[in-house]
This record gives structure tokens, sequence and C-alpha cells, in this order.
């Protein structure tokens, strides 16, 4: 058996941890900042659903975006004034990964044969019609309000407890985003929960097997097309719940908040942090949707120094964003926290 | 029976009481203009080991590529048992009970030995996502009795001390044996080796050897592409010859390596 007094105390500690952070942060860093922890946790579920697409089973997907966009717009379909309906997030939620898992299988079956560039380029264009769609949708019959997007999203609300007010509990008052970092929280523990298992079980050793050697895999009898299309299908659930979070989260979602760049960050988050590696993945989400804003703070740095802003803030975000993501892939070509697959080598046999 | 005499004893009654696994009809298969297979018919029975020999180009990994699904061929039919194995996806040939290696040894490099070999057990398991995720009694069951499986496997191969190395940091006969145990992993009723002991100095070649008998002791029927004719000389059953396409011979090593059209061929002026 495991030691598992250190293991507990180390979970608990982790617990604590992510529990008080929201109050850390508000306090030490003000309530931007929890809002933009609130969308890192989005992105975490993002990248890890892209994960298993990109990481495990080696399919590159340039067009993850649209599972994004189809859990959001499902998500504004039924709980806003859009249609009139306002039905419950725990319905609404599963509803749109779902959707976006059919999509998932819809978008994999025509693109099993491809691998590589030409993957990414069919998955790229399949983000762009969507996108484009949600964008044009709006006449004869307006189903997405086109570009200017559906406004007044209901907020997670369960009963009358709902999560854009603050709320008393137990003697502390919780903001909207705070409630929310709670709640994507759960969300998020419940993907790497899911994650995790995945990739120790016979079905993540199939995608790697997949990703290692197609030919090979499928001679060890290993369904390939069953097999990819699972991957796209779970990613795909992944990026359709998250969707619903954001829209529920931001009240409002035009086409715009999905495009192509958008799909490109979620493939650096994993590139960066290492791909196929839960904790890397984690890690490449969080600090590529806190850098840029803490990037934000260089414009008022050049104004205490030379009193003007010299350069951009933006522009110097997006310039060292490519720098860094240079220097990572020459000197840290298995991304910021690689798997660590040889530690099993000095692992004793388990089974 | 003592393994060595395994091949005489089945040699003899090979006619009379064995059942053929493998039964290939007229199998042609054609790459644009170049013929690489022309009406290939040819039999192994349960429990031997074939040998399939020829020059290079002779079609022989052609021919195993047609077998296993990875090539759809243009004519004649494959039948293993009762079941038509032709037309099959390469994970349905495996279902059947097909497997294969491969001549540039394919593992999956980044993978563990112990790994590897569990990748071989997913078409004997059913665990589904919900499974994998809840770990499920019947789950969890399923996977202590996969390990153990590909434990024991390693064992048999003789590699179980890097069950937790990376495939790819294995020497190369253990690579090749790696390849063995993952297919062995499936259950086969008939495992095809795509040269298994290209690049083995003689001492692998010897353990080869014995392996491959010990499997044949234990009932499994081996179909083998091999250059080195010593070796197929000394362990198949039978042997069949291809040489551009055209299966030449088909017999006992004795009466093969007499046949003067594959002394011609293949064995040269070299062979007495």
């Amino acid at each position: 058996m495991k030691r598992t007094p250190p293991r507990w105390l180390a979970f608990s500690l982790l617990a604590l941890g992510l529990a008080l952070l929201p109050f850390l942060v508000d306090a030490g860093m003000g309530r931007s900042w929890v809002r933009l922890l609130d969308l890192a946790l989005l992105y975490v579920i993002l990248a890890l659903g892209l994960n298993i697409v990109v990481g495990y089973a080696g399919l590159l997907d340039l067009g993850y975006v649209a599972f994004y966009a189809l859990g959001a717009y499902v998500y504004a379909w039924l709980a806003s004034p859009h249609f009139g309906l306002h039905l419950p997030f725990w319905a609404v939620l599963p509803l749109g990964a779902a959707l976006a898992a059919l999509f998932g299988v819809l978008l994999g079956a025509p693109t099993l044969r491809l691998r590589g560039d030409y993957l990414a380029i069919v998955t790229l264009g399949f983000g762009e019609i969507i996108r484009i769609f949600m964008n044009n949708l709006n006449a004869p019959v307006n189903i997405t309000n086109g570009p200017q997007g559906i406004n007044l999203i209901d907020p997670v609300r369960l009963g009358s407890f709902s999560l854009n007010q603050p709320h008393r509990l137990f003697g502390v008052t919780f903001t909207g985003i705070h409630l929310t970092y709670y709640l994507f929280l759960l969300f998020t523990l419940m993907v790497i929960f899911i994650s995790m298992r995945l990739e120790d079980s016979r079905i993540g050793r199939a995608w790697v097997a997949i990703r290692e050697d197609e030919i090979a895999a499928a001679a060890t009898g290993i369904n390939t097309r069953n097999l990819k299309l699972l991957a796209f299908a779970m990613g795909a659930t992944f990026g359709g719940l998250a969707g619903g979070l954001f829209a529920s989260f931001q009240g409002f979602i035009s086409p715009e908040s999905f495009n192509l760049m958008e799909s490109i960050m979620i493939l650096c988050m994993i590139v960066l942090g290492g791909m196929g590696h839960i904790p890397g993945v984690i890690f490449g989400a969080v600090v590529l949707t806190l850098l840029p804003e803490a990037l934000r703070y260089t414009g008022d740095w050049q104004r205490d120094l030379f009193g003007h802003v010299y350069v951009d803030p933006a522009d110097l975000r997006m310039l060292l964003f490519g720098v860094a993501l240079v220097a990572v892939m020459l000197y840290r070509p298995a991304g910021l926290l690689p798997s660590t697959r040889r530690r099993r080598e000095f692992a004793d046999a388990k089974g | 029976m003592s393994a060595p005499k395994a091949g005489n004893l089945l040699s003899d009654r090979l006619d009379a009481e064995l059942t053929p696994l493998l039964t290939v009809s007229g199998v042609s298969k054609a790459f644009g203009g170049l013929q690489a297979l022309s009406g290939i018919s040819l039999r192994v029975n349960a429990g031997e080991i074939f040998g399939l020999i020829g020059p290079n180009g002779a079609g022989k990994t052609t021919l195993f590529n047609a077998l296993t699904g990875l090539y759809t061929i243009d004519r004649g039919e494959v039948r293993l048992g009762g079941l038509r194995l032709d037309g099959r996806k390469p994970h349905q040939v495996l279902q059947a009970g097909l497997a294969r290696t491969f001549q540039n040894i394919r593992l999956f490099a980044e993978m563990t030995a112990l790994e590897n070999v569990l990748v071989g057990r997913h078409a004997r398991t059913r665990s589904g996502v919900v499974g994998a995720v809840l770990r499920l009694p019947a789950t969890r069951r399923e996977e202590a009795d996969s390990r153990a499986h590909a434990h024991a496997l390693l064992q048999r191969v003789g590699i179980a001390q890097h069950a937790h190395r990376l495939a790819r940091n294995l020497s190369y006969g253990d690579q090749r044996r790696l390849e063995i145990a993952r297919a062995l992993a499936t259950e086969p009723t008939l495992l095809a080796l795509d040269e298994p002991a290209a690049g083995m100095n003689p001492a692998e070649r010897a353990a080869l050897r014995e392996l491959l008998l010990k499997l044949q002791a234990d009932g499994v029927t081996l179909l083998l592409i091999e250059h080195d004719v010593k070796l197929v000389m000394g362990l198949c059953t039978r042997l069949a010859v291809l040489d551009y396409g055209v299966k030449i011979a088909e017999g006992t090593p004795d009466v093969v390596s007499r046949d003067p059209r594959v002394v011609a061929a293949y064995l040269g002026d070299e062979m007495p």
C-alpha cells in the first residue's frame, strides 16, 4: 500500500488553497483578477478537452473553438430572452455538451483518413464554418442574432440562488464571481478527474497507440475509426461544457468570441504546458490566460519610468507571447511541464 | 513430446490428420502495373510452423499485408478456420485470431513495454468510457487481468525485467520479443512473424528459436517470413517459396530445398 498520510495532507492543503484562492487574489490583486481566475478555469477545461484530441490521440484539431461556440449558443438559445426560453442550467449544460459531442463525431467522420497538416486544415475550416454560420443565421429566421450576438443570457441559477448576485453564507459575503469560481472549479475538477481516469485506461492506451503508430495500432486490434471518433466526441464534450459555462458567466455571446485565434490559443496552452500531460496542460492554460493580463502592467511601468507609453502593452503582449513560444519550442520542445513517463521506469509493478 | 521433435512429428502426420487453419486461394494484388502477388494459394495447418521464403521483393511482406487487412486484395480468398478474412479491416482480422509483427519493428515507442502489451489486450477486453471513468468493478477486474496477462507474456518472451522501460529504449532483440509479446496478448490462433530474426546475433537467434518452439508447443500456429535459411530449414514444418509474386514451391524443408526451381530462384548453387 502507498503511504497515505502525506498524500492526504497534500490533498487537504491543495483543497484549502483552492478554496481560499479567490479571497486571497481579491484582497491582494483586486476583483478583476478573480474574474480572470474564473476564465483561467474555463480555459483549463477547454485545454484538457483539446488535449484528448491532440495530446492523446495525436489528431491536430485547429477548429476546436467550434465546440466551445456550440456549447455557448445552445446555452444562449435555451436560457435567454432570445427565444424566450429559460431552462435551468443543469438541463442546458449537458444538452450543449451533447450537441458538441455530436458535432465532434460529424466533424471527425469525414476526416478519419487525414493526419497532421491536412487534418489541421480541414478542422480549421470547420471552426470557421461554425463561426460564419453563427454570424449569418439572423435571416430569414433569426436564430443567432448575427454579429450582434445574444444578450441577457441567464446566469447559473438554482431556485432563487443566482450566481450573479452576492450571497452571505456562513457569515462570509460571496460575490458572483467568487461563486462562479467555485462552480467552475467544480467542473474543472470533474474534467481533470475524467481525463486522469481515461488516460490510465484501455481507452487512453488505445489513443496513445494510435498517436504513436496508427498502422500498428490497427494491426494490434484497435478499431482506429471508432476510437478517433470517441476522442473527437470526448474533446468536443468538454468544449461544449466550457461554452455553456462561458455563456452563463458573460451573459453575452457573439461570434467574435469564437474565432480562429481562440483555437490557436488553446492549442498553444497544450503545446506550451506539455502535450498529453494533465498538469502541464493545466499549467499552460493558467499561464496563458493570466500572462497577457499581467503584461498590461507594462504600460503603467513605462509611464512610471519614462513618463510616456512607448510600446502599446497590447503590441508588447503579442511580441512577448511570440518570443515565449519560440523560446519554449527551442529549449523545452516537450513543453514546460512535460510528461514524466520515464519516472515509471523506476516505479515498481503494481499489477 | 519434446519440442525439437515436434516438427518432424507434425510433418509425418501432415496429410492425414492436420486440419487447415489458414487457407489462401488465388490471392492476387497489383500496384499499378506491378503484379506483386499473382494467384497465391497455400495452406497452413493448425499447429505447424509454416515458413514463407523467397528472395527480396518476392512479395512475402505484401502477402502478409494482404492477409492482415492492410492491403485489400484484387482477387482471391483468405480463410482462417471457417472465417473469411479478405475484405476485413486490420482490427477485424486480428479479432478473428490472426496477429502479426512487422519487419521494421512497429512498437509504440513512447509507451513502456508493459503498456505495449496492454494495448495488445485491447481486442480481448471490453471496458468503455463509463467503466474507465467510474472504475467499475468489472473494469478493475479486467484491468487487473490484463496486467497479470501482460506481465506473464513479458516473462514468457524473457523481457519481464524491462516491463517499465520505454519501448524505444529496449535493445533491438528485446524490441522484437516485445512485438511478439504484444501480438500474443491478442490471443491469436495464428501468429504471423515478419523476419523475426532480422538483425539478431546468434545468441538472440537461438533464444528466438526456443521461443518459437515453445509457442508451437503451446498451440499457436506460426507463419514465418525469414531470410535465415538455417533457421527456417531447422524450424519449419513446411515452407512455401515465393518468387516475383508467384508461389514456386510448397512442402517440407527437404522437398523444397531439392526443388530445382527453388534452388535456381533462391538458394542458389551453395545449397547441397
